[in-house]
C-alpha cells in the first residue's frame, strides 16, 4: 500500500530548541495513528507542520505523492480538530460547521443538507441554532469534529481533542471517534499524552521522545514488545531489571539476578552467554509465591495501594531494587512487611534497549 | 450573622457616593433644563420648554451640524489609524505590549491643555512644521495651519486616538488567535479569516472606541478654542459659554441633556450590535 502522507527528514527549531530532529513517518490510508509522548516531545509541532500552520526548517511533507511542504494551510486537503476546540464564538453551530462550505460558495441547499448529515453523524441533530457558549464540553468537541469532517478531508488531525473532558465522557468519545473513523475511512492522526487513549483507539502508535520516534507499531506491539525502557515505562507500569545471561536455549534465556536464576524470552536478539542485559516485566505479570521454588526472587512488601479493582503493591528486592506489582485485591493475602517470593512467566519478561547492547 | 445585613453594610458608602456624586447632579441638570432663566443671576422655578425650543434656532442647529461633522470626520480618522494600531499592538510580544502601553499612557500624565499648547507651537506660522516642510522644499510659504479646521481636526484626533487604540487593543487582546488558524485550516485566506473572524470579534472594541471618541469630540471645546481660534464652535463650546459667560444655566443644561441623550442612544445601539453590556477598553 502506498502511504497517503509522508514526513521526510523534518527538522524544526524554535530559537535554540530543536523540537524535531530529522523526523520521518509514513502514514497509510485509513489508519488511526496516534503520536504519543509527554509534553514537549514535538508531537504538536509535527501536527502543525502537517496542517501547514508551521513551516519546517528542512524536510518534506508529502500528501498523495505531492510535495505540500510550502502549501498554505487553506490549500491543503487536511483539517484539524484543535485542542481547545477553536469554535468561532460569534457563530452558531450551523455556521461553525458550514464555515468551509460557505467559503467555497456551495449552494445554500447543499450546505444545509451537508450540515444536517454531519450533525447526525456526531449525534447533535437539533443543535443547529445553539451558540458555542451554550454547549457542554463534549458537545463543543462534537461540533469541532463535525466542522473538520464536513469537507471529507483526506486526513484529519486531532490535537488532544479529549484532553478537557472528564474521564467518563472521554471514554465514551474515544469509542465514538473510533467508530466514526472506521465508518468514514478517513485517515486520523491523533495526538495525546494519554497512553490508555492511544492503546484503545489506534491502529498504530508512534511513541515520541525528544523530537524523534522511539518506537512505532500496533498497540499490542507497543505494549507487549517495547523496544526501549522509555517505551516500556511510558506505557503501562513496567519494571526494568538487569541480569547476566547464564544459558541460552532456543527462545529462552536463563539469567542470574542477585544470585537467583530466572528465565526470560530472548525475542531472537543476538544475545550471548555472560552478556549483561536489561529486561522488562509488566507489573501485572509479577506473580506471588509463598515458598521458594527453582525460579523465583525473594522480596519484601513495602506498601499496598488500593486502586479500586486492582491493588498496586510495592516490593523491594534484597539489593534495594523496587518492584511494582498489580494484583486483584480480593485474592491478595499478603500484608506489608511480609517476605514473599516473586516470579513471572518467561514470555512476559523481554529484553529491551538492545540497540545500545554491546558484548 | 445575617449575610444580607453584612452586604448592605459594606455597600452603603458606595451607594451614598453614587447618589451624591452621580445621580443627584444629573437629576438636578435635567430639572434645570426645564426652568426659566432669571433676569440677572440664577434661575426662576418656573416650568418652560423654551430652552429646548431655543436649540432649534438656526445658529445653534448649525453648531450642532458643524460639531457633528467634525466629530464624524475625526472619528473616521481615529478609526482608520486606531484600529490597525490596536490590532497590531495585540499581536506584539508581551514585552513590546508593555512598552507600547506605557508609551500610550505617558501623555495622560500631562494635562491635555498643555499638550495642545505644544501643537500650537508646532502649527504656528514659521513654527517647526513650516520650517521642516519649507527646508524639504515641500512648500514654498508657511501653511498658516493654526486656527484652521484641519488643525482642530488634528488636535481632536491627537487627544482621542488613545481611547480608540486601547478599546480595539483590549478587544483584540482577548481574541483567541487559534481561531484564525482554525479558519485558515478550514480553507480561508488571511483576508477572509480577517473579515469573518477578527473583524467580527473586535467589533465590540471598535464600536466602544467610536463611542469613546465620537461623543467627546462634540464636546471638547478647549481643542476648538485653542487650535481653532473662534472660527470653529462646538456644542461643548456653547455649553461652556452659556454656563460661564452668559450665565444662562437652563439653556446650558438643555444642551447638555441633548448631548447626553445622544450618548445614551449610541450606547443603546452599541449594546444591540455587539451584544455586550460593558464598553471595551474603559480604563
Amino acid at each position: 500500500m502506498k502511504p497517503i502522507l509522508q514526513l521526510k527528514q523534518i527538522t524544526k527549531s524554535f530559537g535554540n530548541i530543536e523540537v524535531l530532529k530529522s523526523f520521518d513517518i509514513d502514514i497509510y490510508p485509513g489508519e488511526f495513528i496516534t503520536l504519543l509522548g509527554p509534553s514537549g516531545c514535538g508531537k504538536t509541532t509535527t501536527l502543525r507542520i502537517i496542517a501547514g500552520l508551521e513551516q519546517p526548517d528542512s524536510g518534506q511533507v508529502i500528501l498523495n505523492d505531492k510535495d505540500i511542504t510550502n502549501l498554505a494551510p487553506n490549500k491543503r486537503d487536511i483539517h484539524t480538530v484543535f485542542q481547545n476546540y477553536a469554535l468561532f464564538p460569534h457563530m452558531n453551530v450551523e455556521d461553525n460547521i458550514g464555515y468551509s462550505l460557505k467559503l467555497k460558495r456551495y449552494p445554500k441547499a447543499q450546505q444545509k443538507s451537508a450540515i444536517h448529515d454531519v450533525l447526525d453523524l456526531v449525534q447533535l441533530a437539533g443543535y443547529e441554532k445553539r451558540m458555542p457558549n451554550e454547549l457542554s464540553g463534549g458537545q463543543k468537541q462534537r461540533v469541532a469534529i463535525a466542522r473538520a469532517l464536513i469537507n471529507q478531508p483526506n486526513v484529519l488531525l486531532l490535537d488532544e481533542p479529549l484532553g478537557a473532558l472528564d474521564l467518563k465522557l472521554r471514554r465514551q468519545m474515544q469509542n465514538e471517534l473510533k467508530t466514526l473513523q472506521k465508518q468514514l475511512g478517513i485517515t486520523f492522526i491523533y495526538i495525546t499524552h494519554d497512553q490508555e487513549e492511544a492503546l484503545n483507539m489506534s491502529t498504530r502508535i508512534a511513541v515520541m521522545k525528544d523530537g524523534k520516534i522511539e518506537q512505532i507499531g500496533t498497540p499490542d506491539e507497543i505494549y507487549n514488545r517495547p523496544k526501549t525502557s522509555y517505551v516500556a515505562q511510558f506505557i503501562g507500569e513496567a519494571n526494568i531489571l538487569k541480569g547476566v545471561v547464564t544459558k541460552k536455549e532456543d527462545n529462552t534465556l536463563s539469567i542470574l539476578i542477585q544470585n537467583h536464576s530466572m528465565k526470560i524470552s530472548s525475542l531472537n536478539y543476538p544475545i550471548k552467554e555472560n552478556d549483561t542485559i536489561t529486561f522488562t516485566v509488566r507489573s501485572e505479570s509479577i506473580q506471588f509465591l509463598q515458598t521458594a521454588t527453582s525460579n523465583c526472587l525473594p522480596a519484601k512488601i513495602i506498601s499496598k495501594n488500593f486502586l479500586g479493582g486492582m491493588l498496586r503493591i510495592t516490593l523491594e528486592l534484597h539489593d534495594g531494587t523496587t518492584i511494582i506489582a498489580s494484583q486483584y485485591g480480593f485474592d491478595f493475602k499478603y500484608s506489608i512487611h511480609d517476605n514473599v517470593y516473586i516470579t513471572w512467566n518467561q514470555e512476559h519478561a523481554i529484553p529491551i534497549d538492545m540497540e545500545n547492547h554491546h558484548e | 450573622m445575617n449575610k444580607k445585613y453584612n452586604i448592605w453594610f459594606l455597600l452603603f458608602p458606595f451607594y451614598l457616593f453614587s447618589i451624591v456624586v452621580i445621580a443627584f447632579p444629573l437629576i438636578y441638570m435635567v430639572l434645570l433644563s426645564f426652568q426659566t432663566r432669571a433676569d440677572i443671576w440664577g434661575v426662576i422655578n418656573e416650568f418652560t420648554w423654551k430652552n429646548y425650543q431655543d436649540i432649534l434656532q438656526p445658529t445653534y442647529l448649525q453648531t450642532f451640524v458643524q460639531s457633528f461633522k467634525l466629530a464624524l470626520t475625526s472619528t473616521f480618522l481615529i478609526s482608520i489609524i486606531g484600529y490597525p494600531f490596536g490590532y497590531f499592538m495585540a499581536k506584539l510580544s508581551k514585552k513590546w505590549k508593555k512598552r507600547m502601553l506605557l508609551l500610550l499612557m505617558i501623555p495622560f500624565w500631562t494635562s491635555s491643555l498643555i499638550r495642545l499648547y505644544g501643537w500650537i507651537i508646532i502649527f504656528r506660522t514659521n513654527g517647526p512644521l513650516d520650517q521642516i516642510l519649507m527646508s524639504l522644499h515641500l512648500t514654498k510659504e508657511p501653511l498658516r495651519m493654526l486656527y484652521t479646521y484641519p488643525s482642530v481636526l488634528i488636535g481632536m484626533v491627537y487627544i482621542l486616538l488613545p481611547f480608540m487604540i486601547l478599546a480595539v487593543y483590549s478587544s483584540a487582546e482577548k481574541m483567541d488567535w487559534s481561531l484564525i488558524e482554525a479558519a485558515k485550516d478550514l480553507g480561508a485566506t488571511s483576508f477572509q479569516a480577517f473579515c469573518t473572524i477578527t473583524m467580527k470579534l473586535t467589533l465590540p472594541g471598535f464600536l466602544s472606541g467610536i463611542i469613546l471618541t465620537f461623543i467627546p469630540s462634540m464636546g471638547l471645546f478647549f481643542v476648538a478654542d485653542l487650535l481653532g481660534g473662534n472660527k470653529i464652535v462646538l456644542v461643548g463650546s456653547i455649553i461652556q459659554e452659556q454656563l460661564l459667560k452668559v450665565h444662562n444655566w437652563p439653556f446650558a443644561a438643555a444642551l447638555s441633556v441633548i448631548l447626553m441623550l445622544l450618548t445614551t442612544i449610541m450606547i443603546t445601539l452599541y449594546k444591540r450590535i455587539s451584544h455586550s453590556t460593558e464598553l471595551e477598553g474603559v480604563l
